[in-house]
C-alpha cells in the first residue's frame, strides 16, 4: 500500500471531540424534531454536551464541540449558510463567550445550572439581536423578547440540571 | 439522586435573575406603544385621522356605498361595509398599532398607529 502523502495523526482529544459532537449532532437532530410553537423556540438538547464538556474538559473542547455541531447539525437539516445557520452560530458564539467567563465564578456556589441559565440567555440574545440586524430590520422583533426570555430560562434550567446530574452520576474521569 | 441537590445557592441566584429578565421583558409586548390615533383611507387617501382617545362614528363614502367606522378610547373598527365578504367587518375591534382592515370593494382601510410608525410585510 503506498503511504499517503500527508499523514494526518489523530490524538486521543481528536477522537474524543468527535465522540462528543457526534452525541451532541444527534441531540440536535432531536431537537429539531421536537415540534415548537415559534421558530426559534426549541430545548435545545445539544447544550447538554457543551456544558458537560466544558465542565469536564474545558473551555476549548467544549468550543470545538460547539463549532462541529453548529456546522454538522447544519449540514444533516439542510440549513447551512441559510439564516438559521447564522442565527444558530451566533448563539452560540455568544454563549460560549458567555460560558468563558462564568465558568470561572466559583464552582462551589454556581453550579451547571447557573452556567446553563446564562449560556441560554446569550443564545437568545445573540439570536435576536443578529435578527434585528440582518433579518427583521425592525424593533417589532423585540415583542417577541419576552418569550424568548421564557423559553430561554426554563430550558436553561432543565439542561443544566440534566448536565449537573450527568456530571454527579460519572465523576471518576481517566485522563485520556 | 435528587435533584435539587444539583443545585447550588449561586444557581438560585442565576434562576432569579432569569425570573426578573424575563419580568423585566414583558413590557416588549406591547412593542410599537400604545395605539395612538386611527387612520381612515379611501382610494389610498387619507379621509381621516381620529384620536383613539376619543369616541365618533366616521361614514366614509365609497363606490359601493357608505363604510361605517366606530373609534373608541383605545380601539377602532369597521361597523358596516357594503363589501359582499365582509372581512374587515369580521376582523373586529383593532386595538394595537400597525393592526388594518381593509374593506377592499369599497377601497377603505383603518389602520391604527402608535408613537413610532410601524411597517409591516407590505411596505416590501
Amino acid at each position: 500500500m503506498t503511504a499517503s502523502v500527508t499523514e494526518l495523526t489523530v490524538t486521543a482529544e481528536d477522537r474524543r471531540v468527535a465522540w462528543l459532537a457526534a452525541a451532541a449532532v444527534g441531540l440536535s437532530l432531536v431537537d429539531a424534531a421536537i415540534p415548537s410553537p415559534l421558530p426559534g423556540i426549541k430545548p435545545g438538547l445539544a447544550n447538554i454536551v457543551t456544558l458537560v464538556v466544558l465542565v469536564r474538559y474545558g473551555w476549548a473542547t467544549a468550543a470545538w464541540v460547539t463549532g462541529l455541531r453548529v456546522l454538522a447539525a447544519s449540514l444533516l437539516l439542510g440549513y447551512f449558510l441559510a439564516p438559521g445557520f447564522f442565527l444558530s452560530l451566533t448563539g452560540s458564539v455568544l454563549s460560549l463567550a458567555v460560558l468563558g467567563l462564568a465558568r470561572h465564578l466559583p464552582a462551589r456556589w454556581f453550579g451547571p445550572v447557573s452556567l446553563s441559565i446564562l449560556a441560554a440567555f446569550a443564545h437568545i440574545g445573540g439570536q435576536l439581536l443578529l435578527a434585528r440586524l440582518w433579518l427583521i430590520p425592525h424593533d417589532g422583533v423585540f415583542a417577541l423578547t419576552p418569550l424568548f426570555a421564557t423559553a430561554a430560562l426554563v430550558f436553561g434550567t432543565l439542561n443544566g440540571l440534566i448536565a449537573a446530574k450527568l456530571i454527579a452520576e460519572n465523576p471518576v474521569e481517566s485522563p485520556a | 439522586m435528587r435533584w435539587l441537590a444539583l443545585v447550588r445557592p449561586g444557581d438560585w441566584l442565576v434562576f432569579a435573575a432569569g425570573v426578573t429578565a424575563v419580568a423585566a421583558s414583558l413590557p416588549l409586548l406591547l412593542q410599537g406603544g400604545y395605539p395612538e390615533r386611527a387612520i381612515v383611507r379611501q382610494e389610498g387617501r387619507i379621509f381621516a385621522e381620529i384620536d383613539l382617545r376619543s369616541r365618533r362614528e366616521v361614514e366614509v363614502p365609497g363606490p359601493l356605498g357608505v363604510t361605517r367606522i366606530a373609534v373608541e378610547p383605545g380601539r377602532a373598527r369597521v361597523v358596516s361595509d357594503p363589501g359582499p365578504r365582509q372581512y374587515c367587518v369580521r376582523q373586529g375591534w383593532l386595538a394595537r398599532p400597525g393592526e388594518i382592515a381593509i374593506c377592499a370593494p369599497n377601497r377603505v382601510s383603518i389602520q391604527i398607529t402608535g408613537r413610532t410608525r410601524a411597517y409591516d410585510s407590505l411596505s416590501y
